[in-house]
């Protein structure tokens, strides 16, 4: 098998093995979001109106949830050091983790989100918008985070770090997400939106994996 | 056993190597050269610097003087290609609890492009009985086998151990040195740290205290 599938294959299989991250991140989702009728109230005007954003802001922290082990399991365990000296170039590693995360928590999220807009009051005008902007946002979510991951790796409160560094990078993928699905509820089109979050997605493609590997290789020296 | 191509058996040599953890200078002015074949067995007290001879040899640090040269290249010109001709095994065994050791070699060598040799690599290490066990039940002395027989599933001619021996028993001690052995008869080298006495054909030593520096401090 080519190396990079392999890895990605071999990160799918823990994290089916072991449970715990995709169902801990789609849990977080759905009960956060769940907990806004409640708090708010449930006046269909109001839930309507903050729906996008609501759904948007608890993505992106269940998102932040599941990055912590994104290398942490491997560190710890000596298959970093291990990975770190195979052929293949660690920034390409740092991608085919990044794929694997998404696919695991990135994934779910675009399928639960469109539920829990119904349960908010969404209109109906701003689904496609919001499956679209999902499926643009939360890939560049993983990538980002990736550099916080290997950044606080062996840091004591490593999560609090990661946190604290990742989440200011979040905000334009925030910004641009729940405007993509605002402004096709009115009617002037997602398109610039999601084009920009394309970009945004394009981007971190390019810059993350030498960002993150470099970190990385500081983490293991 | 996948023997190493004669092709890429070339002489691996440092010069005037030193290594720097922190503020601390832990060996300086170290030489070796190691030829096809080869094997050079580092000893010295705790703390003395084999596992960080170790791991500059495999690239994980710079060295903070000197040059490791493969077939007198600078590794540093090609790391991809330095990596791709070592096999690294730390003291951590590298092992995840949920996959089985089968599983694990066959990643193990499919992350290296190469065909793999898995079941003898089981068989070599006395492993088949355990072959599709989750490696949480196995035992230390299990898991370090593990890790070793990662060395036989996929070829590279340079491998560097660091303290293989242990927690492994007898029986595994003499399979991991007939594997050192053949592995050494097909042309390959190998740099291994230990405080049991080891005892391999015709093996240099290399004793890190000669290379301690006169007195604490910086490198000039």
């Amino acid at each position: 098998m080519n190396p990079f599938l392999a890895l990605v294959a071999r990160d799918l299989r823990l994290a089916l093995r072991q449970g715990g991250d995709a169902a801990m991140v789609v849990g977080f989702f759905v009960l956060t979001v769940v907990l806004f009728p409640l708090g708010v109230g449930p006046e269909p005007e109001l839930l309507q109106r903050i729906a996008p954003g609501v759904v948007w802001v608890t993505a992106l922290l269940a998102a932040l949830l599941s990055l912590e082990r994104l290398f942490q399991a491997d560190y710890e365990d000596g298959s970093l050091e291990t990975l770190a000296l195979l052929p293949l170039p660690l920034e390409a590693q740092v991608l085919a983790k990044c794929l694997a995360h998404w696919l695991v928590t990135g994934l779910p999220l675009i399928v639960v989100a469109p539920l829990l807009a119904l349960l908010l009051q969404l209109d109906a005008a701003g689904y496609p918008a919001l499956i679209a902007s999902m499926a643009l946002g939360t890939p560049t979510l993983s990538l980002i985070g990736a550099i916080g991951a290997a950044l606080s790796l062996g840091a004591r409160r490593g999560g609090v770090l990661l946190s604290l560094l990742v989440l200011p990078l979040y905000i334009p993928v925030l910004i641009f997400g729940v405007a993509a699905v605002e402004s096709e509820i009115a009617g002037f089109g997602a398109r610039p939106h999601l084009l920009l979050l394309a970009a945004f997605l394009v981007l971190a493609l390019g810059l993350v994996p030498f960002a993150a590997a470099a970190a990385l290789r500081l983490a293991l020296e | 056993m996948p023997s190493p191509e004669t092709s890429t058996a070339a002489t691996f040599t440092g010069r005037q190597l030193a290594c720097q953890r922190g503020e601390r200078l832990i060996f300086r002015a170290l030489d070796f050269a190691l030829a096809p074949g080869g094997a050079l067995i580092l000893i010295g007290p705790n703390g003395s610097g084999k596992s960080s001879l170790l791991r500059l040899m495999a690239g994980l640090t710079p060295p903070a003087a000197g040059v490791l040269a493969w077939d007198g290249v600078d590794t540093r010109e090609d790391r991809a290609a330095h990596r791709g001709r070592l096999h690294f095994i730390g003291h951590s065994d590298a092992l995840k609890p949920v996959l089985s050791p089968r599983e694990t070699l066959v990643f193990w060598a499919a992350m290296r492009g190469a065909a793999a040799e898995v079941p003898q690599a089981l068989a070599r290490f006395g492993l088949e009985g355990a072959a599709d066990l989750p490696c949480r039940y196995l035992s230390a002395g299990q898991r370090r086998r593990l890790a070793l027989a990662r060395l036989t599933a996929s070829s590279a001619p340079l491998w560097l151990l660091d303290e293989p021996l242990t927690s492994l028993d007898a029986e595994a001690a003499t399979q991991l040195l007939a594997a050192i052995a053949a592995h050494r008869a097909g042309g390959g080298q190998i740099v291994l740290s230990t405080h049991a006495p080891v005892e391999l054909a015709d093996a240099a030593r290399l004793s890190l205290a000669d290379f301690r520096p006169a007195r604490e401090g910086l490198l000039a």
